[in-house]
């Protein structure tokens, strides 16, 4: 039996096409929800104390802080921009024999997120 | 009928002769309706008669004649050359996939596959014959349609890039083929499939990369099929936590 | 072949779909706030401070930070394999450990709030 060929897959293989360089950004747009839970988390240990509290409320008015929060907010939105597109990918509804269109549910999705956004920044800022 | 030039680049493995694999190159004039597969067996019928490749059909339905053009899965039935503006055309094997000489894979892991997903009907309880055909409304074969139109080409399995990094992965087809059997109203297997389905190697492995939906000649979609099950079998679990004998695994 | 079904997989990708629709939907507003109504004044330090004190806010902030901690554990794992890096993405425990640790941390520091 004459020996077959094999040809590994390298580790860049993500680097050489342009929809699995995306699929990776998209995946690593994870790091952006770890961080801002470390954010919260450093907010809500930060409360308990007073000046610790006023520390962490300035550095909030910081550069490093916005230029970081414009970063994070960069990859939030790629992470729920292609989180509500995949939705109709696993809520698959039926009407009768007509499957309902992927891009209603993936409306809907966008419609409720820009409620709850809504609602976030009201409940905070109103 | 028009007529061009094109160069084509195509992958050589010949174990018997060489340890090494290489690319050889042939210059050719096509005509303008031509697609790849047409190239190929100009190629082997006036050129160089030592080249081995698969086709069949030739018309995108028996999935023979699978390959990687410009480094994309394709049938090479269905890829037109004039599409093709590179300098040459380059042909591979599929990826994912050992190669037995020149552009033709070995297939047995994913021959070996397909039955472990138990892709027949498996009903509720044996009728016997007297009783009649199972009837099945428009909408109840709209719900697995889609997933039944696998030609089990493995363009899939090429694109994914979970199976290129574990060839354990079950894969695409297999995981589309489970589900075309899960949605079907004459079917009651969704239990009896969960042991193969629901393993590591099975639809958990999926990180959702969605290529083998792109590169799918048949528009089965098989991401969507591996997610929908993802979600059938995760609540099937949770309700059995609630219902222990109310679960469907 | 015989094929034993993945019994924690199921749950940890439901947290993981929980993780994702509950930062899909309130990351971006969470991030708006802390990164440009608070430095354009929008919201005052004693406003910020009175929320994080509030029991129904903590509640929801420990809530989310399970959500989102467990979203990044499984996501970012298997981004690891994808990447070539199995041989630590493999090892589940590891990131399911920092979520389940950053939770932790985060209802104590609540509960310390509420003192």
């Amino acid at each position: 039996m004459t020996p077959e060929l094999r040809r590994p897959l390298p580790r860049t293989w993500w680097l050489r096409k342009q929809s699995y360089l995306f699929f990776m950004i998209r995946e690593l747009t994870s790091l952006a929800v770890l961080a801002y839970a470390i954010l919260i988390i450093t907010a809500i240990w930060t409360a308990a104390g007073d000046g610790s509290f006023t520390t962490f409320f300035d550095f909030l008015k910081s550069t490093t802080s916005v230029i970081t929060h414009v970063g994070l907010l960069i990859l939030a939105l790629v992470h729920t921009f292609t989180w509500i597109a995949l939705t109709p990918k696993v809520m698959v509804l039926w009407q009768d024999d007509e499957q309902v269109e992927p891009d209603v549910i993936a409306g809907a999705n966008g419609v409720i997120f820009l409620l709850i956004s809504g609602a976030v920044l009201w409940v905070v800022l109103g | 009928m028009d007529v061009a030039e094109a160069v084509f680049e195509v992958h050589r493995y010949l174990p018997e002769q060489e340890a090494e694999p290489r690319f050889q190159e042939y210059e050719i004039t096509y005509q303008d309706n031509w697609v790849v597969l047409d190239a190929l067996n100009y190629i082997k019928d006036e050129i160089d008669s030592t080249l081995s490749f698969r086709w069949s059909c030739r018309m995108g339905i028996c999935g023979s004649c699978g390959m990687m053009v410009n480094g994309e899965p394709k049938l090479t039935c269905e890829s037109f050359v004039k599409e093709y503006d590179t300098e040459t055309i380059k042909i591979e094997p599929l990826a994912h996939f050992p190669v037995i000489r020149d552009v033709v894979i070995n297939m047995d892991d994913f021959m070996e596959k397909l039955p472990t997903v138990s892709p027949w009907l498996i009903p509720e309880e044996e009728l016997p014959i007297e009783d009649g055909e199972f009837l099945q409304t428009p909408a109840q074969v709209a719900h697995y349609n889609r997933f039944s139109m696998c030609i089990n080409c493995m363009l899939c399995y090429s694109a994914c890039p979970v199976y290129g990094l574990d060839s354990s992965f079950t894969g695409p087809a297999a995981l589309a083929l489970a589900e075309r059997y899960n949605l079907d109203s004459r079917d009651s297997g969704m239990g009896a499939r969960a042991d193969v389905i629901t393993a590591h190697e099975g639809i958990w492995e999926c990180t959702y990369v969605g290529e083998c939906t792109e590169v799918c000649p048949k528009g089965v979609d098989p991401a969507g099929a591996i997610q929908m099950l993802k979600l059938s079998y995760a609540l099937d679990w949770a309700k059995s936590l609630v219902m222990p004998r109310g679960s469907r695994s | 072949m015989t094929s034993k079904p993945d019994r924690t997989a199921p749950l940890l990708w439901l947290l993981f779909a929980a993780g994702g629709t509950a930062s899909a939907m309130l990351l971006p507003a969470l991030v708006f706030l802390t990164g440009v109504a608070v430095p354009a004044g929008w919201v005052s330090e004693d406003r910020l401070r009175s929320l994080l004190g509030n029991p129904l806010t903590l509640l929801f902030l420990v809530g989310i930070v399970f959500a989102f901690l467990f979203h990044w554990a499984h996501r970012f794992r298997y981004a690891l394999v994808d990447l070539g890096w199995g041989g630590l993405g493999r090892q589940g425990w590891v990131f399911y450990g920092i979520a389940l640790a950053g939770t932790t941390l985060a209802a104590l520091a609540a509960l310390s709030n509420l003192d």
